[in-house]
């Protein structure tokens, strides 16, 4: 139950134009499953290098890993 | 020695009075520290274009964590390389931050070898903020942070953040609960809160052990706990005859303690916001059930007045400042609750209030904006908390009362059609 959340966000984000995602937008994806408990799917995802975090400082997102931008930014800076 | 980028504008900000950050950072890059020399470079530069050259984002931790590190990079690696990563990192203070001195150095050791070693002891979150460092530092700055002085990262992003606290009963006669040990118990119960995003935005506790509220926490929490009693201001009439007789200074000396006419009624009676004390010339009167507990006669004859002795804390929710709305105080929600471990009906209701906050909030949405939006009203409803007319700051400034049916005995059902049967439209 809780991989085929997995499998629908991971659905949801590769659908999408943008690269970084909120929380709420990949709660869309699972929309029967509780935030508490969608949480927790959102995280062994990360926990599982299927999504990362990318954040302003202020606010945390979340993206693909295959979305380069980090690794982008700081290969242009070594 | 002569700095590698010369810094005119930047030299400005050394003259006047004030210790200078300027000069700080001078002295670093002078024993030759390559961040420092090309951080007064990339600031002189920004100066200079009037834009800034630091870019947000990316990076926001160690490995398993979602928070404590902020990345920073420059928008010029090219002319300053040695500031091309100067990443931000927050790291949980102590509760009421206390160190032992062997602590500080070794902090400070730690971030000459694996950062800029600029510090700002504190950030205004309460962290240790560690200014300057670069993604390959980041692991084994965190190890020995773990390993070599039991410390751990902070909160940031849409994380719950770093609690914070007064200094409490471990140095404030006033403090009317531990808040080292509320703060201490929420650090450790929401470790996972702190360390991983979850919240639609950031979340902020803090808690002051007396309304005089030292950190600020009615300003700048989400979540603020405030140290208040419900029994009666402790009156020692000895001393307050003594400050009105002119033999104790008044505000324990702050404005000075050579002696001086004390004029109770211009300093202390006429200033009670709820004008709820009285003074006959020999003993003094307070009407403890007007008493809203702002602390001004404590404060001003602490000698002679004492908090009570039925201590706890009063609740409040919804501080920020302005993002999606402009800023707001916290806004009382419970009253008075008593504050002793493991604060079970306190998190009780934290756990209410995030579970609502986390299926409503809208991104970027700090809760107090949540509650702008759909009512505090419904806030407190699901928290399972009923309105006191000690939440309403001016009763009678809104005359527009609804009611729910459910909250009347009795109740009503509206039935539109068999109204419109006695009613035309
Ligand atoms: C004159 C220059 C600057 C001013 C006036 C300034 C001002 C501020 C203020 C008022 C805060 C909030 C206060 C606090 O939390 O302690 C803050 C926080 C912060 N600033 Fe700056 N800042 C400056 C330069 C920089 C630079 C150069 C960087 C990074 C390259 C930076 C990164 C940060 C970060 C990461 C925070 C959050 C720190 C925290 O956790 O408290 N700032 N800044
Ligand atoms: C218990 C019943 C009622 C209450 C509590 C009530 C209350 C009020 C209040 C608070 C105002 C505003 C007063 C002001 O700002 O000067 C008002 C104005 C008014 N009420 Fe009532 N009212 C009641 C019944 C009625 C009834 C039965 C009528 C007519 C059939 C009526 C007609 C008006 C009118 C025309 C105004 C406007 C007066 C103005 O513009 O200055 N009211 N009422
Ligand atoms: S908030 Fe109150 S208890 Fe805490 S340090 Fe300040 S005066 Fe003392
Ligand atoms: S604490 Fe404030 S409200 Fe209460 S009696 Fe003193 S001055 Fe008045």
């Amino acid at each position: 139950m809780s991989e085929e959340s997995k499998e629908r966000i991971l659905e949801y984000v590769k659908s999408q134009k943008k690269t970084k995602h909120y929380f709420n937008d990949l709660c869309k994806a699972i929309p029967e499953i509780k935030m508490m408990q969608a949480k927790k799917i959102v995280n062994e995802l990360v926990n599982e290098g299927k999504l990362k975090y990318w954040s302003s400082g202020s606010t945390t997102m979340y993206m693909l890993p295959s979305e380069g931008d980090v690794d982008k930014e700081e290969k242009g800076m070594n | 020695m002569a700095l590698k980028h010369a810094t005119p504008m930047l030299d400005e900000l050394e003259k006047g009075p004030w210790p200078s950050f300027v000069t700080d950072v001078k002295r670093l890059a002078a024993k030759g520290n390559k961040m420092c020399e090309d951080w007064l470079g990339l600031m002189e530069l920004s100066f200079k274009d009037k834009e800034t050259h630091w870019k947000h984002g990316g990076i926001v931790g160690v490995l398993g964590y979602g928070g404590g590190v902020i990345g920073r990079y420059a928008d010029r690696p090219d002319l300053f390389p040695g500031v091309a990563h100067f990443h931000t990192v927050r790291v949980n203070q102590p509760s009421a931050k206390y160190y032992t001195t062997d602590v500080l150095r070794k902090i400070c050791d730690l971030w000459d070898a694996r950062g800029s070693g600029l510090t700002n002891m504190h950030g205004s979150t309460g962290d240790i903020v560690l200014l300057g460092t670069t993604t390959d530092q980041l692991e084994p700055l965190f190890y020995d942070l773990t390993h070599d002085l039991g410390m751990d990262l902070g909160g940031s992003g849409s994380n719950m953040r770093t609690p914070e606290g007064c200094l409490g009963k471990s140095r404030c006669e006033w403090s009317c609960i531990d808040t080292q040990e509320i703060i201490h118990d929420i650090t450790m119960e929401y470790q996972d809160a702190l360390h991983r995003p979850m919240f639609p935005y950031k979340f902020k506790f803090k808690a002051s052990g007396c309304p005089c509220d030292c950190v600020a926490a009615i300003a700048r929490s989400d979540c603020s706990i405030i140290g208040t009693w419900r029994d009666k201001i402790r009156i020692d009439q000895e001393a307050v005859r003594a400050y009105v007789g002119g033999e104790l200074s008044p505000h324990a000396g702050a404005g000075g303690t050579e002696k001086r006419a004390f004029d109770i009624k211009e300093e202390v009676l006429d200033l009670c916001p709820t004008r709820c004390m009285d003074w006959d010339g020999k003993n003094l009167k307070i009407w403890d059930e007007d008493c809203t507990r702002c602390m001004h006669c404590i404060r001003v004859m602490p000698r002679a007045l004492r908090p009570g002795v039925d201590t706890g804390a009063s609740i409040l929710v919804g501080a920020k400042a302005p993002i999606l709305e402009g800023a707001q105080l916290s806004s009382l929600v419970i009253p008075f609750m008593k504050m002793e471990p493991p604060f079970g009906e306190f998190k009780e209701f934290v756990e209410k209030m995030w579970d609502w906050w986390m299926e409503q909030g809208k991104n970027r949405e700090r809760l107090g904006e949540t509650i702008q939006r759909l009512t505090l009203r419904e806030f407190l409803k699901v928290c399972d908390l009923s309105a006191d007319p000690r939440m309403v700051s001016t009763p009678r400034y809104n005359p527009y009362i609804f009611y729910d049916p459910a909250d009347v005995p009795g109740g009503w059902e509206h039935d539109e059609k068999a109204f419109r049967e006695r009613h035309q439209a």
